[in-house]
């Protein structure tokens, strides 16, 4: 009783108290966490800082006109045009494939028969696929595409990546497909909508940014990679002239010319990795910006 | 279609001294024998007719199943798959439950307004133009749409900001979208589930007060857990109660009359109970 008067009589103290424990476990907490912001940080912006310094003096328009040096290229001209096409067109056949069936099957697994021994298997299946070793995505399709048709093709390295970014969509697009309130869906149903309709007119409009994002970090993490293109699209130094030949790539163009003895060769591996770095901060980018409209 | 009312016949009829069944009958007659969750009795002998042009209220404590008869009137319920209604709903003069009926278009007659303000993510014309579009709407819709906003009184608030998405708008004037979206595709019934305990005082009144004048075009239900409400605005009553003799909690129909009488005279002992618990 007395301890209770105690504390309740007269005007509490509540001024700061720098010297006290608790502030100080504060600061030096806060200190600790700056600290390690700072050095997660370094490499991040010294991997930047090195493409910047070393490629960015390339870029140029011949860069994206010209067809890679064959061998000494002394005057250091020379492009990665047929590069960056191979990586667009790939990726953009990798999209007309895993975008369709993705987006389709999350919204089985997040609408349609969310419990169903299918639904189950395949969010199963997704998950770990997106752990997936990418190399062993090329090895699978190298083997059941590459042999068969007796080449390697921007086909095959589209449907290499498209392995990859499927798992990444599926769970996304469930995920997103799962965010629409109940609420909006009864009330689809009350207006008088057939299930198709719900899902059409509603529930996928609603879900679109989710859905969106999702879509934009699988093409921007199909676009960076090399291993399943290794055994599919293989590399060219020529000019794309049909879906069904060697295909140059961004990221094998890196692989192949940095380890070569050439000045010109290794000067444009640096460019390439600055441009295959800003496409993918394109895309990361524009992820957050759809990703962002959702009210 | 076993309802086309021939102004001749009715004509004839009411010189005959018969009242036509046409005026007679209710907009919906629900004879709920028994509603099941599963194995679970939700409710249990309801008969209750929603007379046209006018307000019915639905009110009774909680878990009396007055929300569960509500929605199985435009046949709501059947997105619980275990749900499963003995007895019929007969909706000028068909059976909803029967096998030849598309839920669907049950829906598309029977318009729903629910407990949350739920606007779809998309513009405020859009939201209202939605069951227009969805039943291919012949006429002008923008002037649909400015029709019906403007019955649900929200026109003056959202005319310079059609374009602006539904989830922008107050719990209150979503609330009063819902609705304009509802009354767009001229339902011949309107069902309302605790359409104001979302809102507050202010953005009740006017719902309320929309409900009044909707009635002239409308037949309304509405659910309620505010008595007060029932006697603003519905013109007969329904009281619900809970039967937990038989170990579960089975909802059932104590009486039905008009408002005031109800308020004022209840026949029931249930009845009289509750009032004098609600209003002690």
């Amino acid at each position: 009783m007395s301890d209770a008067t105690a504390i309740r009589s007269g005007v509490p103290d509540l001024t700061r108290k720098p010297g006290e424990r608790r502030a100080l476990t504060d600061k030096a907490f806060t200190t600790f966490l700056w600290v390690m912001a700072v050095i997660a940080s370094v490499p991040l912006f010294s991997v930047l800082y090195m493409l910047i310094a070393k490629g960015g003096g390339k870029i140029s328009l011949s860069l994206f006109t010209e067809l890679p040096p064959a061998g000494f290229a002394l005057d250091g001209s020379g492009g990665i045009g047929n590069a960056i096409i191979g990586t667009l067109v790939m990726v953009g056949i990798a999209s007309l494939i895993s975008i369709p069936v993705g987006v389709l099957g999350g919204l089985v697994l997040g609408l349609i028969a969310p419990d169903s021994i299918l639904a189950k298997t395949t969010r199963f299946i997704a998950k770990m696929l997106t752990g997936f070793p990418s190399i062993l995505a090329g090895v699978f399709v190298y083997a059941a595409l590459v042999i068969v048709m007796k080449t390697y093709s921007a086909v095959a390295g589209g449907i290499g990546l498209s392995v990859l970014m499927l798992p990444t969509i599926i769970l996304t697009a469930e995920q997103a497909v799962r965010m629409v309130p109940q609420r909006m869906k009864d009330a689809a149903i009350g207006m008088g909508c057939t299930p198709t309709q719900t899902i059409w007119k509603v529930v996928l409009p609603t879900a679109i940014p989710g859905i969106l994002t999702g879509i934009m970090l699988a093409v921007a993490g199909a676009a960076g990679e090399s291993a399943p293109l290794l055994f599919t699209a293989l590399f060219s130094y020529y000019w794309m002239s049909s879906l069904f030949e060697p295909t140059a790539s961004l990221s094998i163009l890196i692989f192949n010319f940095s380890s070569m003895p050439f000045e010109a060769q290794i000067e444009l591996a640096w460019t390439a990795s600055l441009i295959l770095v800003l496409i993918v901060l394109i895309f990361n980018i524009l992820s957050r910006i759809v990703g962002r409209k959702r009210v | 279609m076993t309802m086309t009312i021939d102004p001749q016949a009715t004509e004839l009829m009411k010189n005959a001294g018969i009242t036509p069944r046409s005026e007679l009958v209710a907009a919906i007659e629900a004879d709920v024998n028994k509603i099941y969750y599963g194995d679970f009795l939700a409710v249990r002998d309801s008969h209750i007719a929603i007379e046209k042009g006018k307000i019915t209220g639905f009110i009774g404590p909680s878990g009396c199943g007055k929300s569960t008869v509500l929605r199985s009137l435009n046949r709501m319920n059947d997105l619980i798959p275990i749900f499963r209604l003995e007895g019929s709903v007969t909706f000028l003069g068909q059976d909803i439950y029967a096998p030849n009926i598309d839920p669907v278009l049950v829906r598309r007659n029977i318009g729903m307004v629910f407990q949350q303000p739920n606007p779809f993510s998309m513009s405020i014309f859009e939201n209202v133009a939605f069951g227009l579009r969805l039943n291919r709407y012949k006429g002008n819709v923008a002037d649909k749409v400015e029709q019906s906003l403007r019955r649900a009184g929200l026109w003056e608030e959202v005319k310079d900001k059609l374009k602006q998405n539904g989830l922008s708008l107050s719990g209150g004037q979503q609330q009063r979208l819902c609705i304009a979206r509802a009354i767009a595709t001229d339902p011949t019934v309107l069902l309302m589930d605790e359409p104001c305990s979302a809102l507050d005082p202010i953005a009740t009144r006017v719902v309320e007060e929309l409900m009044l004048e909707l009635k002239e075009d409308y037949t309304v239900a509405i659910v309620t857990h505010n008595m007060q409400q029932a006697q603003r605005v519905a013109d007969t009553t329904a009281f619900f109660s809970v039967d937990i003799s038989k170990g579960g909690r089975t909802g059932f129909l104590v009486e039905t009359g008009p408002t005031k009488e109800l308020f004022s005279n209840p026949k029931q002992e249930l009845t009289r109970n509750y009032l004098a618990g609600e209003f002690s």
